[in-house]
């Protein structure tokens, strides 16, 4: 079946199998093998993209019921203003609080603080603790994970704040 | 952990989809929200030869009141059922579901249609007296709860019909509680409670095939405030009610004290009280 998908900001037209998940036609059918597949059954939360403005299990969608839809991958959260790779907040965060051991859960603990950071301006821990529980780390690495999420909104709330009074 | 071959009909409407799932006999499943097909599908428990996804089909995510009852269509998503202040119990059942990028996606009737008995809709439906909207192909019908669950996974629902609408009475109070081992995880149990005027429904999920409506007799009947002593009467009886079973996430005798704990908790909500603190033993 011919479908639409915007990854990214990138139109890219597909033909897939009905039962091709948005994950696996992102991963197999256009390389961005950024978003990563751990139990393939809606469990672990590695798949997790954005389509259309709200987090989604990438491997409970078919790609063709994200057909016309806008999905934002990890590859798109590096970039800054020109393009330059400069890396996300969040990606900064992680590397800095230690929220990165194997990086299997990586992408979708990315995907997952993005959307809360876009949706809460100012989440406390417990929101943040909340919000990330439907993402497992097999490290076991919750604790950094916790505190880049943390540290990236304190940032940014902080940044915010000498905006609006400059 | 990938989903056998199906064909795939995108319905463009209600009648479109009830044709396709017709000519699909006994072949064709509906995909709604695929919270719990699509693992269903993952893990080849089932082999549908005919996907039709309703996800498209425009006018089916409305959330109304009218008299006094919440008329909501099959494609509400429970991010916005969660949102929702027209029907406070089922907002906080809601949240209770999975994790944002589960509720982003799963609908109420798929929920309901599912008819997992550890769910939190299909126990909110149940408490509520609420009934579902049903198309087919001799035509609509209108299925209420009390008929609705048929057993764990079974529904009244036949394989060539779709659930377009849900109306969920709106409480004139309520209270919800649920135990579940990890964040966003079914219940082992949990609890939904509802009074319309004098009467208080209660049912307990996650201790039988279906939500469990408890049979309290005249205990429910309350004339005024609901005190702290028939919230405990209440509690006690709902425990004695229920015949769990035991399993890997709880012994029979574990669920039934967790029914009394939950609503111990769900009433005192109802009734405004603070919840019981219990002491460790």
């Amino acid at each position: 079946m011919k479908i639409t998908l915007t990854v990214n900001g990138e139109r890219h037209r597909l033909d897939v199998e009905p039962r091709r998940t948005l994950a696996d036609a992102l991963r197999e059918d256009l390389g961005l093998t950024g978003t990563h597949l751990g139990c393939e059954h809606g469990v672990c939360g590695a798949c997790t993209v954005v389509v259309d403005g709200e987090p989604v299990r990438a491997c409970l969608m078919f790609a063709v019921q994200a057909d016309d839809a806008a999905v934002a991958t990890v590859e798109g959260l590096a970039g800054g203003a020109d393009g330059d790779g400069t890396l996300h907040p969040l990606q900064e965060a992680f590397s800095r609080c230690h929220g990165l051991q194997c990086g299997a859960c990586t992408p979708g603990m990315l995907m997952t603080a993005a959307h809360l950071l876009d949706t809460e301006p100012d989440p406390d821990r417990a929101t943040i603790r909340a919000e990330m529980s439907g993402n497992i780390c097999r490290c076991t690495g919750y604790t950094g994970i916790v505190d880049a999420v943390a540290d990236a909104a304190a940032r940014r709330a902080r940044g915010l704040r000498a905006r609006e009074t400059s | 952990m990938k989903c056998p071959p199906f064909d795939y009909h995108r319905a463009t409407g209600v009648d479109d989809a009830v044709a396709a799932l017709g000519a699909a006999g006994d072949e064709g499943k509906i995909l709604a929200g695929g919270q719990s097909l699509v693992p269903v599908l993952a893990l080849r428990l089932a082999r549908p030869a005919v996907l039709v996804d309703v996800n498209r089909i425009p006018g089916l995510a409305g959330l109304e009141v009218r008299d006094g009852v919440l008329h909501a269509g099959a494609l509400v998503r429970h991010l916005a059922l969660a949102g929702q202040g027209l029907h406070p119990l089922a907002a906080e059942a809601a949240r209770w579901i999975g994790h944002t990028a589960i509720r982003s996606r799963g609908t109420l009737a798929g929920s309901l249609a599912h008819a997992d008995p550890a769910a939190e809709l299909p126990a909110v439906l149940r408490a509520c007296d609420g009934a579902v909207q049903v198309a087919g192909p001799s035509g609509t019908r209108r299925v209420r709860a009390d008929d609705l669950f048929l057993g764990a996974l079974q529904s009244a629902l036949d394989d060539t019909e779709m659930i377009t609408g849900v109306e969920l009475p709106v409480p004139d109070a309520w209270g919800f509680a649920e135990l579940a081992r990890r964040h966003g995880d079914f219940a082992v149990v949990s609890v939904a409670a509802a009074r319309f005027g004098d009467r208080v429904r209660i049912v307990v999920g996650g201790v039988a095939g279906v939500p469990h409506l408890v049979d309290a007799g005249d205990l429910a009947t309350v004339d005024g405030e609901l005190s702290a002593d028939r919230v405990a009467i209440l509690a006690a009886a709902a425990a004695d009610d229920v015949d769990p079973a035991t399993d890997l996430h709880g012994s029979a005798g574990y669920r039934r004290a967790l029914t009394e704990q939950m609503t111990l908790r769900a009433l005192a909500d109802l009734a405004g009280q603070p919840r019981p603190v219990r002491e460790p033993a």
